[in-house]
């Protein structure tokens, strides 16, 4: 049942005037709000069990665990993992992609190894590939993408070889909206027996995710993106490649024993998860991952492309409006990037802020992709589930507006 | 907490069977719960007929992983390898009689992680990933 009405009441911060406006949240895919029943969650972890996990033998601290883990074992059912114990808990996407580059990636590169990425990466899935390249003698190769946002793949399967390790991409761009071909790229990566891991901070929040199903080696992906607390995010690894890789933080709770000579690692997932953990953020995060499966995630995706079909078109009717990623609904997630004219993207979304919208304006943390496209900026709208099509007219009105006051 | 200190297993903490180690034991094995400092030493000799017929157990912790490990050596006494090697947590739960909590659950079942290591020759860890990945 995905009834928007019902949705925006379960989210008290759509609920205000900014600038003597209601506010239009259109800034999700930087990070999403929460609903009431996540906000209760971790407060009722401070209320009544706020312990710290996993040493505690009195009765708050096995609840706080009990929930910890629970959340854990929630958020790789949603993603349809094969164990709990390839979910690896950590801070964000970027952490998760930098844990994998300091341990699996150190281990594993040498010299004339190659990492295949692409040019619409944002900058966590490229700024630890171009250090662990430094550190290793590796090389980053950047699939080139055009400015409808699509990937060159006769330029990906040439660059295709035994040297290449690793094939690190997004699944949904932040700034073109692009879903990428994830199937397609494992398969061929595998061929050449590189592995593949898989940016899923905007895919994951908004379309149905099965690692099984996608073959892919890694996935990383935010909580806050997804209705979520931050300061938790996911790694997930297939078992066997986790069970390999060396530690990335050391210290508390990732050990099984120390001695003053050296220690043994924990079993998985607490090998990689160093000292006292985000607990409230984690359990957070299970009942984001309770409320989206309530609402379906097929049922979100579809809400969203109703909502960016729709976007798409009214965006399309203001002048001077143009609009970077594919033009197919279906072939895109919510988050639009566009310019309006030569008016810098700060002064469109300060205009907009006046008229109570939140969108985005700069290079979204993807200044190499900007460069390419010959742009210092964009702005962009991104729509979640508690989104309407009232936003949307409001958004093209106020940059009717924008143009009125600086075009 | 009157239950979980239960008067069975008070007896087994303060009162040990088969405490002490043998010379002569076919199997033998000693594992630690690293968080708690707990450790135990299971010691078997198996006979000509794949008997376990004299057993001895030495360790220190809590008392609920020394008393699991008495009742454990108390229970194999004279029984075939075959079915020593059957044996499962739940057996040791059954034994024990009380709630183990999941905190707790780890010094309850030392004595069988050092009895399943020592009969199937394998290190602490190994026998850990046999017994306790439950991917679910």
């Amino acid at each position: 049942m995905f009834d928007v009405n019902a949705i925006r009441q379960d989210f008290p911060i759509l609920h205000q005037m900014v600038n003597g406006k209601p506010l239009a949240f259109l800034d999700s895919a930087a990070s999403s709000q929460k609903p009431t029943l996540v906000i209760e969650a971790m407060d009722q972890y401070y209320r009544q069990y706020n312990a710290n996990v996993h040493r505690g033998i009195y009765q708050i601290s096995e609840r706080a665990s009990e929930a910890y883990e629970t959340a854990r074992k929630k958020i790789g059912r949603f993603i349809n993992a094969r164990s709990w114990r390839e979910v690896i808990y950590t801070r964000n996407a970027t952490e998760s992609i930098n844990l994998v580059a300091y341990t699996w990636g150190q281990a594993n590169l040498k010299p004339g190894d190659v990492i295949i990425t692409s040019e619409m990466e944002h900058h966590a899935n490229l700024v630890p590939w171009q250090q662990l390249a430094a550190r290793t003698g590796a090389t980053v190769k950047y699939t080139p993408v055009d400015e409808r946002g699509y990937l060159d793949m006769a330029t990906f399967d040439r660059w295709l070889a035994p040297e290449v390790k690793l094939v690190a991409i997004t699944q949904m761009s932040n700034v073109m909206g692009t879903v990428t071909p994830i199937g397609e790229i494992v398969q061929k990566a595998h061929a050449v027996g590189a592995l593949v891991l898989v940016d899923g901070a905007q895919a994951v929040p908004h379309m149905p995710t099965d690692v099984q199903a996608l073959d892919c080696d890694f996935l990383v992906f935010s909580g806050h993106k997804m209705l979520g607390p931050t300061g938790i995010g996911i790694l997930w690894a297939r078992k066997e490649i986790l069970a390999n890789m060396p530690p990335f933080m050391t210290g508390g709770d990732m050990i099984s024993r120390v001695t003053f000579e050296g220690a043994d690692w924990n079993q998985l997932p607490w090998k990689f998860e160093a000292g006292t953990p985000a607990i409230a953020e984690a359990i957070g995060l299970g009942y984001a991952v309770d409320y989206l499966n309530q609402l379906g995630m097929k049922n979100v995706r579809r809400h969203e492309i109703e909502l960016t079909t729709y976007a798409l078109a009214r965006l399309n009717e203001v002048e001077g409006v143009r609009i970077y990623g594919p033009l197919e609904p279906t072939a895109r997630g919510g988050a639009v990037a566009f310019t309006l004219g030569d008016i810098h993207p700060h002064d469109v979304a300060s205009v907009l802020d006046g008229e109570g919208i939140a969108v985005r304006a700069g290079h979204h943390c993807a200044m190499p992709l900007h460069d390419k496209l010959g742009l210092s900026a964009t702005t962009r709208a991104s729509f979640y589930i508690y989104n309407i099509p009232e936003e949307v007219d409001r958004l093209a009105a106020g940059l009717d507006k924008v143009r009125e006051l600086l075009g | 907490m009157d239950d979980f200190y239960k008067e069975n297993i008070l007896d087994h903490y303060r009162n040990p069977r088969h405490a002490g180690t043998l010379a002569d034991a076919t199997h033998s094995h000693e594992s630690h719960n690293p968080l708690c400092g707990d450790v135990i030493r299971i010691d078997l000799h198996v006979n000509e007929d794949d008997i376990v017929d004299r057993v001895a157990f030495k360790g220190r912790g809590c008392a609920i992983s020394q008393a699991s490990a008495s009742m454990l050596v108390e229970t194999i006494e004279g029984m075939p390898l075959e079915e020593v090697k059957q044996l499962s947590k739940d057996d040791i739960l059954e034994m024990l009689g009380i709630e183990i909590g999941p905190v707790r659950m780890k010094c309850a079942l030392l004595s069988l992680k050092a009895l399943k290591a020592g009969v199937y020759g394998l290190g602490d860890e190994e026998w850990e990933l046999d017994e306790e990945d439950e991917d679910w």
